[in-house]
């Protein structure tokens, strides 16, 4: 893992002392609201429907143990004894008092962590591939390059304010676990050439990718950029996107909505052209410098093991909850002999994304005995133990399983996203997290849910699509109707390599309704589906039409 | 025609309040001054002597029921009741 160094903790330092001043400038009543707004944001801090949240910065998703502890230390001291994890690897409080935030940084700063740039119009954490650095199909590491991302954009005096928030993804692997596509620029790691053996290896650069209330897919302005270059190229995208993004309407200020107007190949001319003047110059990454963030993400002392580990595969013979556990809860590791853990923050009945202090602590624990004290958030708000070896996973999932983190579910109709929705954000125009819940309750049959096989539901409480409606398979938009909660349903969205915006199927549904509304999607696609079709390949192949048959039948 | 409380955050711990009678800043929505829509300036008026202490203060349209206010909306039934998914959180 990275580790600050002395100008991190400097700066870190310095914005905790700053913020500790504006706080108490703010409770004396020496600054207005108006005044205030603008430093808490910066820190991360908003004013939402019960009180105030605090989101904390989990750089590409990583943690380390110690982390981990002082995240469920804050949740038990500074809130109400639980954080949730979102759809951007961070961690949101939802309870903190004004008067404790500058405490709660303060903490944060001692294990290197912070909220800066969690909020406001500059370059937001980057967040990678959660499984980053052990995916047996990754090219490179991503966290490497979005360590050096983040350290060009911490604090970077001319993207500060910029015309809107601004995100940056990345990912290592062909298979597209960060959703690079609906991002402001999306990197994906690929060899030059034909893709197939060992060309050189540097970036595709998407541009204008997004969700809110303009869903776009990221255009591929270049399709290889080599890696030495990174920071002069992403800066020529910054520069012209500051400059010619449309800072007079809120709703059109997003990259994507340049990319879109000026049109890609247009855009792609305009950055190549500014590149010119900044490739080859200062902002380039010295090699030395490269070799220094490298050497933190050095693989770990691996033991050397059989790929195949005999207790592993005699345990799942003999238990039929764990086989079904490590069906769809690991992922191949690239070690032989290791396995890469999916821990489920989606038990039935539950809000997606939620963990308790309790949790925490345990989970910290379980990464010191089983994963080399690591752990990783994943943008689908579950967790992962990066570096388990096959021959622990039994008992890890015997201890993981009192905790309720062992729901086998990864990647099923139960694994949901939600954004807080009307329970918590002031911007919601319905609920999220209960329609979530009534639909885990639904399917709680481990047999069907698995039948079912691959089905990603998202949920978002308003247009915003903080829950990602516009890219899951069936995703579920709350809105307002003369004053009652309704749900859209879109049908055929997909984060992944095959990037697509979902369609929506027809008149909205009451609360009452949405669930029996989902079961009947998934019934349907049950009916229809051939022999090894997932959800989308069903519905890619038959089309809407069935679905919306079905659906409306009875109205 | 509905009647009006006014509403705002608090500002040292972001609570949802609400002004009373005496003119403080109550977390239970049943303690709440209540106005006829028309005459929902008083209130506002009345909220500006502890303004300091909370953000944003604004008006909310409410029916009068037996345990007190209930707000028309639901946005702000869950503001003054809390989250639907934490009922050990209810006001």
């Amino acid at each position: 893992m990275y580790r600050y160094d002395e100008f991190d903790h400097a700066f870190v330092n310095e914005r905790v002392a700053q913020f500790r001043d504006q706080a108490a400038r703010r409770l004396s009543g020496e600054l207005t609201e108006e005044e205030f707004r603008p430093h808490r944001l910066m820190n991360g801090l908003y004013l939402q429907l019960h009180a105030y949240m605090l989101r904390v910065a989990i750089p590409y998703g990583t943690l380390s143990s110690r982390q981990m502890r002082k995240l469920a230390h804050i949740a038990r001291r500074y809130d109400r004894g639980y954080g949730h994890f979102t759809t951007r690897q961070n961690i949101q409080y939802n309870w903190p008092a004004l008067e404790d935030v500058p405490d709660i940084l303060a903490e944060l700063a001692e294990v290197e962590m912070h909220a800066i740039q969690t909020s406001g119009n500059c370059i937001r954490n980057v967040t990678a591939d959660q499984f980053s650095g052990v995916a047996a199909d990754e090219i490179e590491d991503p966290r490497i390059y979005a360590e050096i991302i983040r350290q060009w954009s911490s604090l970077h005096p001319e993207f500060s304010f910029l015309p809107r928030k601004f995100k940056i993804a990345v990912t290592g692997a062909a298979e597209d676990r960060a959703a690079v596509a609906f991002h402001d620029i999306g990197l994906r790691i690929v060899r030059d050439g034909n893709g197939e053996g060992d060309g050189e290896v540097g970036f595709e650069v998407i541009v204008g990718g997004g969700q809110g209330r303009t869903p776009m897919i990221g255009k591929t302005i270049r399709p290889f950029l080599p890696k030495e270059h990174l920071l002069s190229y992403l800066e020529a995208i910054l520069r012209v996107y500051n400059l010619l993004g449309r800072r007079d309407n809120l709703f059109k200020a997003r990259i994507k909505i340049l990319v879109h107007e000026v049109g890609a190949a247009a855009f792609t001319g305009m950055v190549e052209e500014e590149w010119e003047q900044l490739k080859g110059g200062p902002v380039e990454l010295p090699k030395g410098e490269l070799e220094r963030i490298l050497a933190y993400f050095a693989p770990p002392a691996y033991e050397r093991l059989p790929a195949v580990t005999p207790a592993f595969e005699a345990k799942k013979f003999e238990d039929r909850a764990f086989a079904r556990w490590a069906e769809v809860n690991l992922f191949p590791h690239k070690q032989p002999g290791y396995a890469v853990v999916n821990l489920s923050l989606k038990p039935e009945g539950e809000p997606p994304g939620d963990a308790t202090a309790a949790q925490m602590d345990a989970i910290a624990d379980l990464a010191d005995r089983y994963s080399l004290s690591e752990i990783r958030v994943t943008h689908e708000q579950n967790l992962v133990l990066p570096y388990v070896r096959q021959a622990d996973l039994h008992a890890l999932w015997q201890e993981l399983v009192p905790l309720g983190l062992a729901t086998a579910n990864i990647g099923r109709v139960t694994d949901i996203i939600a954004c807080p929705g009307l329970d918590y954000c002031s911007l919601a125009n319905a609920r999220s997290i209960p329609v979530a819940q009534q639909i885990t309750r639904r399917f709680n049959d481990l047999t069907r849910i698995h039948d079912i096989d691959e089905l990603k539901i998202k949920i978002s409480g308003c247009i915003n699509a903080c829950g990602h409606h516009h890219v899951g398979h069936i995703g579920i938009l709350g809105v307002d109707k003369k004053g009652e909660e309704f749900y859209q349903i879109t049908l055929g969205g997909d984060a992944t390599q095959t990037a697509a915006i979902g369609a929506i199927i027809g008149p909205a549904f009451s609360a009452a309704e949405v669930v029996d509304a989902v079961e009947t999607l998934v019934n349907t696609y049950v009916d229809l589906r051939e022999p090894g079709e997932r959800f989308l390949d069903t519905y890619r192949r038959v089309g809407p039409a069935p679905f919306k048959e079905k659906l409306y039948a009875t109205h | 025609m509905p009647q009006q409380v006014l509403t705002a955050n608090r500002l040292s711990d972001g609570a949802v309040v609400f002004l009373d009678a005496e003119g403080r800043w109550s977390e239970r929505i049943a303690a709440a001054r209540v106005a006829e829509k028309a005459d929902a300036q008083a209130l506002t008026n009345a909220g500006e002597a502890t303004a300091a202490e909370v953000v944003a203060p604004y008006l909310i349209d409410v029916t009068l029921e037996a345990e007190g206010p209930r707000p028309l909306r639901y946005r702000e039934r869950i503001r003054a009741f809390g989250p639907s998914i934490h009922p050990e959180f209810a006001k």
